[in-house]
């Protein structure tokens, strides 16, 4: 659906060229929902913006739904622009106009003649949830149902892509996650592909099938979600990754414990507890459980258990023999004392 | 004293009346072509769908090229202009024709900075929708900055009174006119009083109506 390939943009400036996106290629298939993650001047809005052109890239090639964006005339650019959404962290709406005028000015630009706009505006906004606030103003507007209302503009001309530039980054974590849900059920019921950038791990976990990192204008890693969280490369990655699965055990505990301290990881919907409990069984070993967590990437879990196995040294090599060819992903935190 | 005031009526009223006249057209002309300058000198700046540093460089240098003359010299430099146009260079319409210049690149600087205080997300917004320029100018830009072009008027009207009083000076009609008339040449201070106060009454006035009018209008 989305093909960005070379695509680099350099920003002339007093104090000389700033890199903004350096030679990215990228693909996003269609129905997806592609995030984007990076520490803020990472190039993230920049590459975004790119994609409908709101930013002109100094070099490389932008095609959406087919189309090459940069080989189109301004009018024609328009024309494709109204089936390409987009969304911001600042909202944007016109402060002097209602909810309805908001919406239907989106209809109004692509010329959807005006006795349709009505029609059209309230089924937007039964798909947003504010039917009630159609004759409000933004300014009394809550910071969530004004980015519902932009959702809805963006929406208004049935776009087959919607660009999510930090739509959730002003809002608190309970409107964040509702924010999320409405773009994940317009992901599904619409079919609508999604590219969202964002700095919060949460928001990739949440709802991205696919992750990309992104650091100094450039893609470091990218690949299904999933496999980010569950085996990130990049130290940055990392460092995503530990926002969410952090596991810093107290260093008063680790004193403490005497035997082998491994970190034991689950994937999909291997049962974490028949694999502790078999190796518990075969192996002359006793087991303490000291953390244990399980997130649900976009509903897939991942288990992290951190736990000491007490016993002989050949015994617990053999146990940890034992996890490691069924698990796959067994790290040694602390050896025995 | 009451007595003189009630001499002077009528001619008061006339006065008055001018000054009004003077203003208005003032005030229309700078509505019809001051405030398209003024979005231009916007729409041409940096970062926007028409920037244009040549475009904007040109209407900049002009707008503040009238803008440096002092009124009365302006006043009296489009001596020519205005005996063209309205075929003589005294009363209110002719004193109208030099306020009307000295209003246009006025209220085009106030229209450019009103309009910079639009979120240049807001207008990014409308561009991401699709929108063509001449409907962003005049579904977005124009709305947003109502207040600002409604507060911008009222002082625009305000210096215009200030500057129609001077062109009284040199036969321009209107209260500025009288008070010359009276109460320089011939000392009369209570025509030069009342007249003083009657600016005052007209500018509080204009100006409460307009904070008025904004304010009803900004919906921010
Ligand atoms: N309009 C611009 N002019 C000059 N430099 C810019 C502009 N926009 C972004 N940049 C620069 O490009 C880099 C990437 O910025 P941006 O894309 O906004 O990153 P992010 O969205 O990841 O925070 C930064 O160094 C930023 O300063
Ligand atoms: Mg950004």
């Amino acid at each position: 659906m989305i093909k960005v390939e070379k695509v680099s943009k350099i920003y002339e400036t007093k104090s000389g060229q700033v890199v903004g996106v350096d030679n990215v290629s990228l693909e996003v298939p269609k129905g997806e929902i592609y995030g984007i993650v990076g520490y803020s001047g990472a190039g993230k809005s920049s590459l975004i913006r790119c994609m409908n052109i709101l930013e002109r890239p100094t070099s490389g090639k932008v095609m959406v739904d087919g189309v090459n964006l940069l080989e189109l005339s301004p009018k024609k650019l328009r024309e494709a622009r109204q089936s390409i959404g987009m969304i911001f962290q600042g909202f944007y709406l016109a402060s002097a106009k209602t909810v309805f005028d908001n919406i239907a000015f989106a209809l109004k630009a692509a010329g959807v003649a005006p006795s349709q706009r009505k029609k059209r505006v309230e089924e937007l906004l039964e798909l947003v949830g504010l039917t009630d606030k159609i004759n409000h103003y933004p300014a009394q507007l809550s910071g969530g149902q004004k980015q519902r209302v932009s959702i809805a503009r963006a929406l208004a001309n049935n776009p087959k892509v919607l660009l999510c530039d930090e739509a959730t980054s002003a809002l608190d974590p309970s409107t964040t996650k509702s924010i999320l849900q409405l773009l994940k059920k317009i992901n599904q019921e619409l079919g609508i592909t999604i590219v969202l950038i964002t700095h919060e791990m949460e928001v990739v976990k949440e709802i991205c099938d696919t992750c990309a990192v992104m650091q100094d204008g450039r893609i470091i890693e990218q690949g299904p979600s999933y496999n980010i969280f569950a085996n990130p490369q990049e130290k940055l990655t990392k460092q995503f990754i530990d926002t969410i699965l952090n596991f810093d055990l107290p260093a008063k505990l680790l004193e403490a414990c005497k035997g082998t301290i491994l970190q034991l990881q689950f994937r999909g919907n291997l049962a974490s507890d028949a694999v502790v409990s078999d190796m518990l069984q075969k192996f002359q070993v006793s087991g303490n459980i000291l953390h244990g967590k399980v997130e649900y990437i976009k509903e897939t879990p991942l288990g992290i258990f951190i736990m000491e196995l007490l016993g002989e040294t050949e015994e617990v090599a053999a146990a940890k023999q034992y996890l490691e060819e069924r698990l796959k992903q067994v790290e040694v935190i602390q050896h025995a004392r | 004293m009451l007595d003189r005031i009630i001499e002077i009526l009528p001619e008061l009223n006339t006065a008055f009346f001018e000054t009004l006249l003077m203003v208005g057209i003032g005030l229309l002309v700078a509505l019809i072509l001051g405030l398209p300058i003024g979005i231009l000198l916007y729409v041409t700046d940096k970062g926007l769908f028409w920037e244009s540093r040549v475009a904007k460089g040109i209407i900049g240098i002009i707008v503040n090229l009238v803008r440096s003359v002092p009124f009365i010299i302006l006043l009296v430099f489009l001596f020519p202009v205005t005996d063209l146009i309205v075929g003589r260079i005294t009363g209110p319409l002719a004193a109208s024709v030099s306020l009307s210049v000295a209003a246009i690149p006025f209220y085009a600087r106030i229209v450019e900075s009103a309009a910079r205080e639009i979120d240049k997300g807001v207008i990014e917004a409308a561009i991401a929708v699709g929108a063509s320029p001449w409907l962003i100018i005049k579904d977005i830009i124009l709305p947003e900055t109502k207040p600002g072009l409604i507060s911008g008027l009222t002082i625009t009207a305000i210096s215009l009174i200030g500057y129609s009083a001077m062109a009284g000076t040199i036969g321009g009609g209107g209260i500025g006119d009288l008070a010359i008339r009276y109460g320089y040449y011939r000392y009369d201070d209570t025509v030069m009083i009342t007249t003083v106060i009657v600016l005052i009454v007209l500018v509080q006035l204009i100006q409460y109506l307009g904070d008025f009018i904004a304010k009803t209008v900004n919906k921010k």
